[in-house]
């Protein structure tokens, strides 16, 4: 019985784990989706997400306590939800802002060019956002603030959720069910579903391609923006190198549910999560990095084009 | 002789009496500018052969440092126990006695108290080819599977390789682990750093206008239209592969045997980043343009480093000179941008432009 649990547990774990993982890869999704590139600098905009929401939670509980307290210490849920709702937002979308200048400065001018030059861009852009970061900041690990009050929910038996993993597991399903839903229900969703098709038949329906590309960027930078201040309550240690792992592990995440696919990456993200926590908790701890590794060869030898890709014939 | 090999044996020639009868005075009285020189030295052999693998055929590898690491641990360790146990039986006579070895080879390799520079260089020899080696088979291992993608894949392929192998060597008790591999003995010198970049250019340039060379370049040009003329691709991609990861690996060596000190952080994801710097702003594809962005970008860092102490700095702008990422990130993008084909790319172009006519319908 008591295994059971453990196993319950473990995945319970890895679950919000996962949810963190499948929020950034959504973004590598669906700008390789749109524009077949890597994004090498999405880990670093979750980055910023991060520090964004370092900086602005002070704020947030000023006008929250009427400038009275700059920590959260408030009482009712509604206020400590609220407050956590808000800093998360401002970080969504000033991130938003961050992935639509990006794309705009360093990718757009190069999107006639060989696909090894915007790779060789995105690497740069990525080092360029971490070390400036580091240049501010320091390289020093800071502590986030706590947004909302670490408790275990009662009245699941021996299991325990903390309230700081129940907020991220249910703030991913709202984001998802909205990302469904602009994807899925709007015409910029629909634009962009058309373009991954074809750019070019896409460009000739009447469709501006270029406000498209930014809209991705801004939806995924904005969700790696939520996935940062999410992760921050959980573990709120944050550094300028804080976006390396995860974004390598998402973009793992991304190739696993198959590159391109939306629903792909939520699944793989999750998938991802609930592994490395397996491995963490069954085999042995410092095999936590490797892991994604491992899933990412395995993958791209056997199955490039992932668990839910479709085949995508090479034409000359 | 052919031309390039006569060159090869002049430099080799100058640069092996200059390190015979002037290195040492020169090292003792300007060791700031030999440090330099050999990193110049080490930065023109890695990017010589990432540029064999990313310039000419085309494959993205963003791990280079991971071969550097393995040539530089193996053949640490190599000198550490091989070298050690070597001399030190020359130097115990009861040993020499024990083993039967001539009394000759003994008085050669070991002359009254001082050993023998020949046999000294010969062992580092052993142990350089030792680094390579085993750079090259780690390639072969990595190569074979990753080199089936392209493009984004095969770099995030080869990343993730360069970080399974640094994660591995801080793993590995016996090569330092997380405390580092320390007391390396101080093998290079001018004579070595500058006379494997020799050969490696000259490797590089005698492949690249052989038929392999032909190969790299279908490869790189057009990988389908290649396949369909029967070009085995796989096979000139791991050539490519290879050679270069040996070259890496021996630049670890000289690296390892020059600092004397290793830490499985100083090959990371970054040191790769630093490479592919050189071979983007040299110029993909043009080996003189790689060899001086090498030694201009070894110079810039250390230029931005003494600038970053002097009072035209603000105290609090140091630490933007002093990162040299920052730079080397600002450059990677800024060229991209405005001149993909490096500083260097198209001096093959001119060259083209400038000879006469008739020499051209020659060819």
């Amino acid at each position: 019985m008591e295994q059971v649990t453990l196993f319950l547990q473990q995945l319970l774990n890895g679950l919000s784990l996962g949810s963190i993982y499948a929020l950034i890869a959504l973004g590598y999704t669906m700008v390789y989706g749109v524009l077949r590139f890597i994004n090498f600098a999405h880990g670093d905009v979750y980055m910023l997400g991060a520090f964004t929401g370092f900086f602005v939670a002070p704020q947030v509980a000023k006008v929250f306590t009427n400038g009275k307290d700059d920590s959260f210490t408030m009482q009712n849920t509604f206020s400590i939800l609220a407050g956590a709702g808000t800093v998360m937002l401002v970080s969504m979308i000033v991130c938003a802002v961050v992935g639509v200048l990006i794309e705009r400065i360093a990718y757009r001018p190069l999107r006639e060019r060989p696909r090894l030059n915007v790779l060789i861009t995105a690497i740069g852009v990525s080092l360029f956002l971490q070390n400036m970061t580091q240049y501010f900041v320091g390289a020093d690990p800071k502590a986030f603030p706590q947004l909302i009050p670490v408790q275990a929910i009662p009245g699941l038996g021996d299991l325990t959720l903390l309230t700081t993993q129940a907020a991220i597991i249910g703030s991913t399903i709202v984001l998802l069910a909205v990302l469904w839903f602009i994807v899925m229900k709007t015409k910029l969703g629909m634009a962009m579903r058309a373009l991954s098709v074809n750019p070019t038949a896409c460009s000739m329906m009447g469709v501006n391609n270029d406000v498209v590309i930014s809209f991705t960027f801004a939806l995924g930078s904005a969700l790696a923006a939520a996935a940062a201040v999410l992760v921050s309550l959980d573990s709120p240690s944050i550094s300028p190198m804080m976006g390396n792992m995860p974004g390598i592990k998402a973009f793992v995440a991304a190739v696993l549910g198959g590159i391109g696919n939306i629903p792909g990456a939520a699944l793989g993200g999750l998938m991802i999560g609930v592994l490395e926590t397996l491995v963490v908790g069954y085999l042995r701890p410092e095999l936590r990095d490797a892991i994604a590794y491992a899933i990412l060869i395995v993958i791209l030898l056997f199955k490039p084009t992932g668990l839910l890709g479709k085949v995508e014939r090479e034409k000359v | 002789m052919s031309r390039p090999r006569l060159l090869l044996a002049i430099v080799l020639v100058a640069l092996l009496l200059f390190s015979m009868f002037g290195e040492h005075a020169f090292a003792g009285t300007f060791s700031y500018y030999h440090a330099v020189l050999i990193q110049i030295g080490i930065n023109i052999i890695l990017g010589a052969s990432l540029n064999l693998v990313n310039g000419y055929t085309g494959q993205f590898s963003l791990g280079h440092a991971g071969f550097m690491a393995v040539g530089a641990y193996a053949s640490a360790s190599w000198s550490d126990h091989v070298d050690r146990i070597f001399w030190g039986v020359l130097k115990d006579p009861a040993l020499v006695d024990k083993l039967k070895i001539p009394a000759e080879l003994v008085k050669a390799l070991n002359p009254g108290g001082f050993l023998n520079p020949f046999a000294v260089n010969g062992v580092f020899l052993v142990s350089l080819l030792v680094g390579g080696l085993l750079a090259a088979f780690a390639g072969l291992i990595v190569g074979i599977p990753s080199l089936r993608l392209r493009g984004d894949y095969l770099a995030i392929m080869t990343l993730g390789f360069g970080e399974i192998i640094r994660t591995a060597i801080l793993n590995i008790d016996f090569l330092g682990a997380s405390r580092g591999y320390n007391g390396i003995a101080p093998y290079t010198n001018l004579f070595w750093t500058y006379g494997v970049a020799a050969v490696c250019i000259y490797v590089v340039l005698v492949l690249v206008n052989s038929t392999y060379g032909r190969g790299f370049l279908t490869v790189r040009d057009d990988e389908i239209a290649a396949e369909a003329m029967g070009i085995n691709t796989t096979k000139y991609k791991v050539i490519a592969f290879v050679i270069g990861a040996f070259f890496a690996g021996i630049a670890g060596a000289l690296f390892a045997h020059y600092v004397g000190f290793l830490t499985p952080e100083g090959f990371n994801f970054f040191k790769s980043v630093e490479v592919v710097v050189i071979v983007v702003l040299g110029g993909m594809g043009s080996t003189a343009g790689v060899v001086l962005t090498a030694a201009m970008l070894t110079l810039l860092s250390e230029a931005q480093r003494a600038l970053a102490h002097t009072s035209f700095v603000p105290p609090q702008y140091r630490g933007l000179l002093e990162n040299r990422l920052i730079l080397y990130s600002l450059l990677l993008i800024v060229f991209m941008l405005t001149r993909p084909q490096g500083l260097f790319g198209d001096l093959s172009a001119v060259r083209k432009r400038l000879t006469p006519k008739t020499a051209k319908q020659k060819t």
